[in-house]
């Protein structure tokens, strides 16, 4: 076996968690930090050594774990999941500059918090067995109820109560599918999963299981609420890491487990999440059109975005329908791409918020007005990250909405109609938003007294500008990793299970 | 071996137990002197109960006595959770004006009970171990006799207690009526039809024995509908007593199922797998919504004390090896988790002041970050989250029910764990989110604190682990 760079992904943010926690608040950000960039440094030899001519999982590692039930410790990595790791441990990184001076309330167990739960994420994406993806999946709750419940706003018991009892609930029915199906084929390795043979009603069961774990977790209408609730109370860091990599794992889920495990299923049901997903797109994004609440705003914006995820995905049976192979790839490639770009652009939308947050104290929209004039350079970020919000050619959002909007013309000019409103949608709740709070004269007299973003915001907000120019204007470097991989699970759902 | 050789610990614990009640006559009530002689008979009960651990299966004492993995793991297990108790306890009972030489040697005697319940295989042995907890406990239940809800608590106790016995009784009495004989393994015999021809009325018979034997079962694992007993109990009795009646015993609980009905009345199985899964359902359902509405934390643990009975009773619904075995394992792990629990409630007690209101334990996190990290351990095992130990534990029954064909059961199960979870959530939310209301200092003992970080530990590093326990588990039903 060669060396174990998942393991280590996974478990050194683990431990350094801990020993963040251990060592108490004063040397507690030093020690994060060099975690952050130890883990970010870690995790690139999974980018630059990944071979992307093939599907087969790399980086592999396997150890019997509790035998008797047939559970492994397996690990490995294709081109869906990889991309996701990086972008995990990126996000780690920016939360620990974010959250540098701005936590004063025990910053120990705050920082200690995120980097366990960023092994635990990279574990999600990581994890070849199914019960070990669906511990990873579970743990990464306790970390963010923590952090949602101590360092949240007024409401942040309601709402860190609420998205974990709405995501346990979702994920339990996950755990009876997987006891069912281990019960049918004698295994809980995710590859022998996408081998079982499963009867049509079977797969039906199944599938209303995962979408049940993993419609929460994206979250498609209308089992949304949690997040517009979870994001506006979650700390800066939280909401940003909820949206950048905890809304991923349920796109992940969708496609390591709904279409390859249960394609018929997915297929039979592809009109009524094809439906769905068009109603997130619009009727969010009208929603979000009337929020007053900035994160508010952002947070309906992320259920949009991830209409266009489940989209990309489900418009697939639709093409396979069609004998269309090229438009298959083209969606789902297009919803990943969306899922890495959402998740560097909501992240940096969270940050501009907590940055004036950090302020003002206030994240209406009505207290603020012309931040531009004291807040230059701020204002510059905030509008390019809205711009790539809503879609602008040469940022990373055009490209993977560009991509479902042209797999959608494959299939029905109403569908992809319907989808291409949110780049009308879009531009309309973001830039308005934008022209309310950055635009304009001096609102009032604490936008007055603002001072602009110091060197730790400015490189924040820079390294996720970086990211998000770079992939919009050369998809390929996320592109390229993924065609193999995709071009598999294409052949897989293309194919039935009786 | 030598007959008695089996009954060795046994036997050693019931002859320290007596020394430790005479040497417990002339010590001063202050005096830790009895508390240090009880865990030393624990400890080397204990290791004498280990040196069992890898023997052959030996039935003895005219087939009434019986030591084999199960016997042998479980005793350690029990031995292992009495020795935390007590050190748990310490300081409690010290502290308030309980008879504290009666509250060891009582609990002493109710450890050789539940041994004695752990080998039996014959109804009386079983009966004669289960009286010796019994009588125990409605004594510790009755320790603080000035205290007007802890007499009540005792009384209840002891009326529904007996009334249950007699219902076991009875039971036993019609399956000797109809079988001929009290020895669990000829009566696996008779019924298998392997000994004498079983006419049609003498099975029946069995089976009208058999739903007494679980009346009487069901009320001892404090399972729906015959729970009463057990919020009352919980919440009147003092808490280093609760802590004793929801740990240990019900590892002894489950033994006595096992015997009873998977050794002895096995092929009736088809009979007390529908009543089981009815249990079990009921139990889940009643345990998890009622908890939702408690304010009072010993009320709300009792409460999902019965959710859980409902999950241990899932795993043995299926009738098979692996079911057995995760049962075991769910009983294990549940006890001592609530170990953890009552055992963090009793340090943040103190003289003048009982955790009894949640409220109490609000602000924790802030005034004793350790104890209130061992609490949320605690309860997101006992909520099933993984990666606590609780999920495996979970996940094994889970797994029994659906390969046994209990699907709905399963499905009802991880409802009714999602509603639970809420009310472990707002332990969790009490400790962390809110405020202290008084900001006394909670510094329990250096040796408790070691404890329970060391029990807090095991229920993470387990659930990282599970294979440790598991394979004795599996091991105790192949």
């Amino acid at each position: 076996m060669s060396f174990p760079i998942l393991s280590l992904t996974i478990w050194l943010p683990i431990l350094a968690g801990f020993l963040i926690i251990a060592v108490g608040d004063r040397p507690a950000r030093k020690l994060a930090g060099i975690a952050s960039i130890l883990t970010f440094l870690v995790s690139l030899p999974l980018y630059f050594g990944f071979d992307s001519s093939t599907a087969t999982m790399q980086f592999q590692e396997s150890l019997a774990w509790l035998p008797s039930f047939g559970i492994n410790y397996a690990l490995g990595v294709d081109g869906i999941a990889m991309p996701l790791i990086v972008l995990t441990t990126i996000i780690n990184v920016i939360v620990v500059i974010s959250a540098w001076e701005v936590i004063k309330d025990r910053p120990s167990i705050y920082l200690g918090a995120f980097s366990i739960m960023t092994g635990l994420m990279v574990g999600v994406f990581s994890a070849m067995d199914a019960i070990l993806f669906y511990i990873f999946f579970e743990a990464t709750l306790i970390p963010m109820f923590l952090i949602i419940g101590i360092w949240g706003g007024p409401r942040r018991v309601y709402a860190t109560v609420k998205f974990f009892l709405y995501t346990f609930l979702g994920s339990v029915f996950m755990l009876i599918a997987l006891i069912y199906m281990y019960n049918q084929g004698g295994s809980f390795a995710i590859a022998d999963l996408h081998e079982l043979a499963l009867s049509k009603d079977q797969q039906f069961w199944i599938f209303l299981a995962f979408l049940a774990a993993f419609a929460v977790k994206i979250p498609m209408w209308p089992v949304h609420t949690w997040l517009p609730d979870a994001h506006v109370e979650a700390p800066t860091a939280g909401s940003a890491v909820l949206a950048a990599i905890m809304l991923k794992m349920g796109g992940y889920g969708f496609l390591r487990f709904s279409l390859p495990v249960t394609p018929d299923a997915s297929a039979q049901m592809d009109t009524f999440m094809i439906a769905i997903s068009l109603v997130a797109v619009v009727y969010i994004g009208f929603v979000a059109l009337a929020q007053r609440d900035m994160k508010k705003l952002i947070a309906y914006s992320s259920i949009s975005h991830m209409g266009f995820v489940t989209l990309g995905i489900f418009i697939a049976f639709r093409l396979i329908a069609k004998g269309d192979a090229s438009g298959v790839a083209l969606g789902i490639e297009g919803a990943i791409m969306q899922m890495v770009s959402h998740g560097f652009i909501s992240a940096a939308m969270f940050l501009c918020v907590g940055v004036m947050y950090d302020r003002i104290h206030s994240r209406e929209i009505a207290d603020y007005g012309g931040v531009i004039n004291t807040m230059p350079i701020f204002a510059a970020f905030m509008v390019f990250f809205a711009m790539a919000n809503a879609g602008l050619p040469g940022t990373s959002g055009f490209v993977g909405e560009f991509m479902v909007i042209l797999a959608s013309f494959k299939t029905n000019f109403w569908i992809a109609f319907l989808a291409a409103l949110t780049l009308i949608l879009g531009a309309a709740y973001t830039l308005w938003m934008v022209k309310r709070v950055i635009m304009g004269p001096i609102g009032n007299d604490k936008v007055a007294a603002l001072t602009d973003i110091n060197s730790r915001e400015f490189w924040m907000l820079a390294i996720l500008a970086i990211f998000v120019l770079l992939i919009g204007v050369w998809p390929n470097l996320i592109g390229g990793v993924m065609h193999a991989s995709v071009e598999n699970l294409v052949n897989q759902i293309s194919t039935s299970k009786y | 071996m030598d007959n008695l050789q089996i009954a060795t610990p046994e036997i050693f614990l019931l002859a320290a137990t007596c020394a430790v009640l005479v040497v417990g006559l002339f010590t001063q009530a202050k005096s830790n002197t009895v508390y240090w002689l009880s865990q030393l008979s624990l400890l080397i009960t204990l290791i004498m109960s280990l040196t069992q651990l890898g023997d052959e299966a030996v039935t003895g004492l005219s087939g009434a006595y019986t030591l084999d993995s199960l016997s042998a793991s479980l005793k350690s297990w029990v031995l292992l959770l009495a020795i935390g108790i007590f050190l748990y306890s310490r300081d409690y009972v010290g502290n308030r004006k309980i008879a504290r030489s009666e509250y060891f040697v009582l609990g002493l005697f109710a450890v050789a009970g539940m041994m004695i319940m752990v080998s039996a295989t014959h109804m009386l042995t079983v009966y004669l171990g289960l009286e010796l907890l019994a009588l125990s406990q409605y004594a510790m239940v009755a320790l603080h006799r000035d205290n007007g809800r802890a007499a009540e608590a005792a009384m209840k106790y002891f009326v529904l207690g007996a009334l249950a016995s007699g219902m076991l009784l009875y039971g036993m009495s019609m399956v000797y009526g109809a079988t001929g004989s009290l020895n669990l393994k000829v009566i696996a015999d008779i019924l298998a039809g392997n000994s004498e021809v079983l006419s049609a009325e003498r099975t029946i018979g069995a089976r009208f024995g058999l739903t007494f034997l679980i009346v009487g079962i069901a009320f001892k694992l404090g399972a729906v509908p015959f729970h009463m007993w057990v919020p009352d109990v919980y919440e009147g009795a003092p808490t280093s007593v609760t802590i004793f009646i929801s740990t240990a015993p019900k590892i002894a609980a489950f033994a006595m199922l096992v015997r009873l009905l998977v050794e002895g009345l096995e092929t009736l199985n088809a009979d007390w797998q529908q009543m089981l899964a009815i249990m079990s359902a009921l139990s889940m359902v009643v345990g998890n919504l009622i908890a939702i509405a408690q304010t009072n934390i010993k009320r709300m643990l009792a409460y999902s004390t019965i959710s859980h009975v409902g999950f241990l009773l899932m795993g043995i619904v299926g009738a098979t090896d692996a079911g057995y075995s995760a049962s075991m394992f769910y009983a294990i792990t549940y006890a001592f988790t609530t170990l953890a629990a009552f055992g963090v409630l009793l340090a943040v007690s103190r003289e003048g002041f009982e955790v009894e209101q949640l409220t109490d334990l609000a602000g924790l996190g802030k005034r004793n970050a350790l104890l209130a990290t061992v609490m949320l351990l605690a309860m997101f095992s006992l909520a099933g989250v993984p990666p606590a130990v609780g999920f495996y534990a979970k996940l094994t029954v889970l797994e029994s029910a659906v390969s046994a064909g209990f699907t709905w059961l399963a499905i009802l199960g991880v409802i009714m764990s999602v509603i639970g979870a809420f009310y472990y959530l707002r332990i969790i939310k009490i400790m962390f989110f809110d405020d202290p209301v008084d900001e006394l200092e909670v510094s329990p003992a250096g040796d408790v604190t070691a404890a329970l970080a060391v029990n807090g530990l095991a229920v993470l590093a387990l659930g990282l682990a599970p294979g440790l326990i598991m394979s004795a588990c599996i091991a105790a039903f192949s």
